[in-house]
């Protein structure tokens, strides 16, 4: 099955669930949005979220960088 | 004595490219010079004129001795505007200063001015507030608000490129204001020497059109997306982490998704470094940070299209740009119709370890 990952093809061999995916990838869910088809999915349905055969799929990592560390509100 | 303002129509090729700002600077009365909208292959300008009668007949009768041919033939009045007052007053140095603004399509003197009557507030004056605050200020934004409640350290200036090295140990908001007064006078720099937090940030951002977020951490920009929403103002978050970045223009206001319509909420404490821990390209924050910047100014003029709808991403090894889909969670926290985050609340979210 192939799908579109972050605006490339990648081959899947069996069919897999959203966190399946990230979980191939090695990518940590809760550091992710993640968008099917222009849709963002809840991370509630990581687990059950099915994808399909041509599937546009974004994953978006969290980067909060800019200034530096000392603008934090809120100082460890 | 009533001012008159109109714009006469010359063909590119009797105005050469020296001459337009040697008029300019010399003709006070010529307020904008741009290259007219019409599909010829000769160019045409378009000059507006706006003063007094004979000032504009002293002006053109100069144009007549520097042998720019303005026979009644090539003269053709698009624009005659006789009640209207001159709302384009520039000085001299300021319409040299913003020539290639106001020969530029689409800017003009009439853009120029709203670049001038902007208000920008820029939070942090570090990796993404100093390129975007050089080149707001650079463009001649009126009023340019700088917040930081830091100093100047050594190890921003691999970076920071609003600081110099002498500056080191002064507030960064003291050190921005001084070398943006140098770049350009007429910037009003506001500063503010405090951190951003609950406290203060609804008294800041309603005096201000536009919000540039340049902070390095989650609990700072989910309270600027927050407090962006709750003040209907216009946000341009910009993110950086080692050798990547994001971009997006946020306002929810005209309809538009928020932050939290991609992130409903910041990621657990100490999963994601910040840039202190995890290090950054120093050119990358230059590169999100200009174009910061350039969203900024699009909004100032209402040009072009914004990313409202789209988060970039940029891979500076890669060497790519991607726009992504950002669409509006009808069940966003904040910007749905059934919110559940009603007033502005801290979240007590630290990047460090």
């Amino acid at each position: 099955m192939d799908i579109h990952l972050n605006g490339e093809s990648r081959y899947l061999e069996k069919e897999s669930t959203i966190a399946a995916l990230l979980q191939e990838l090695k990518i940590r869910s809760d550091q992710v949005a993640v968008e099917v088809n222009l849709h963002i999915v809840d991370k509630q349905d990581f687990a059950s979220r099915q994808l399909q055969e041509g599937d546009r799929v974004e994953i978006m990592s969290f980067i909060g960088g800019g200034a530096e560390s000392s603008l934090s509100v809120t100082e460890a | 004595m009533a001012k008159l303002r109109f714009h006469i129509r010359f063909p590119e090729e009797k105005i050469p490219e020296p001459i337009i700002y040697q008029i300019g600077h010399e003709y006070q009365v010529i307020t904008s010079i741009r290259r007219a909208d019409v599909r010829e292959t000769t160019g045409w300008l378009d000059v507006e004129f706006c003063g007094e009668t004979e000032e504009i007949e002293r002006s053109i009768e100069g144009l007549r001795e520097k042998g720019v041919s303005v026979d009644p033939i090539e003269l053709n009045v698009v624009e005659h505007e006789q009640t209207h007052p001159c709302t384009m007053e520039f000085s001299e140095e300021q319409i040299q200063r913003y020539s290639r603004h106001i020969i530029l399509p689409d800017v003009g003197g009439k853009g120029q001015k709203k670049i001038q009557q902007a208000k920008v507030l820029v939070i942090g004056a570090g990796g993404l507030g100093s390129p975007a605050a050089l080149y707001l200020g650079a463009a001649g934004v009126g009023t340019l608000g700088l917040i930081d409640g830091d100093v100047v350290d050594l190890s921003n200036l691999q970076r920071q490129v609003l600081h110099t090295t002498p500056n080191v140990g002064v507030p960064k908001v003291e050190s921005g204001q001084q070398l943006l007064a140098a770049l350009n006078p007429d910037v009003h720099v506001q500063t503010y020497q405090e951190h951003i937090s609950e406290s203060n940030i609804l008294d800041i951002i309603p005096e201000y059109d536009l919000i540039l977020d340049g902070s390095d951490n989650f609990g700072t920009r989910f309270l600027v997306n927050d407090a962006c929403f709750f003040a209907k103002r216009t946000l341009i978050s910009g993110s950086i982490f080692r050798f990547e970045g994001q971009l997006a223009t946020i306002k929810p206001h005209e309809g538009f998704p928020c932050y939290r319509c991609l992130y409903p909420e910041p990621p657990p404490a100490g999963l994601v470094p910040n840039c202190q821990e995890a290090g950054v390209l120093g050119v990358l924050a230059g590169t999100i940070g200009v174009l910061q910047a350039n969203e900024a100014i699009k909004e100032i003029l209402g040009l072009g299209e914004s990313l409202a709808q789209h988060l970039l991403l940029y891979d500076a090894l890669e060497m790519k740009f991607r726009r992504v889909g950002r669409p509006k969670d009808p069940r966003c926290p904040l910007c749905s119709a059934q919110p559940t985050i009603t007033t502005l609340e801290e979240h007590h979210v630290s990047c460090s370890l």
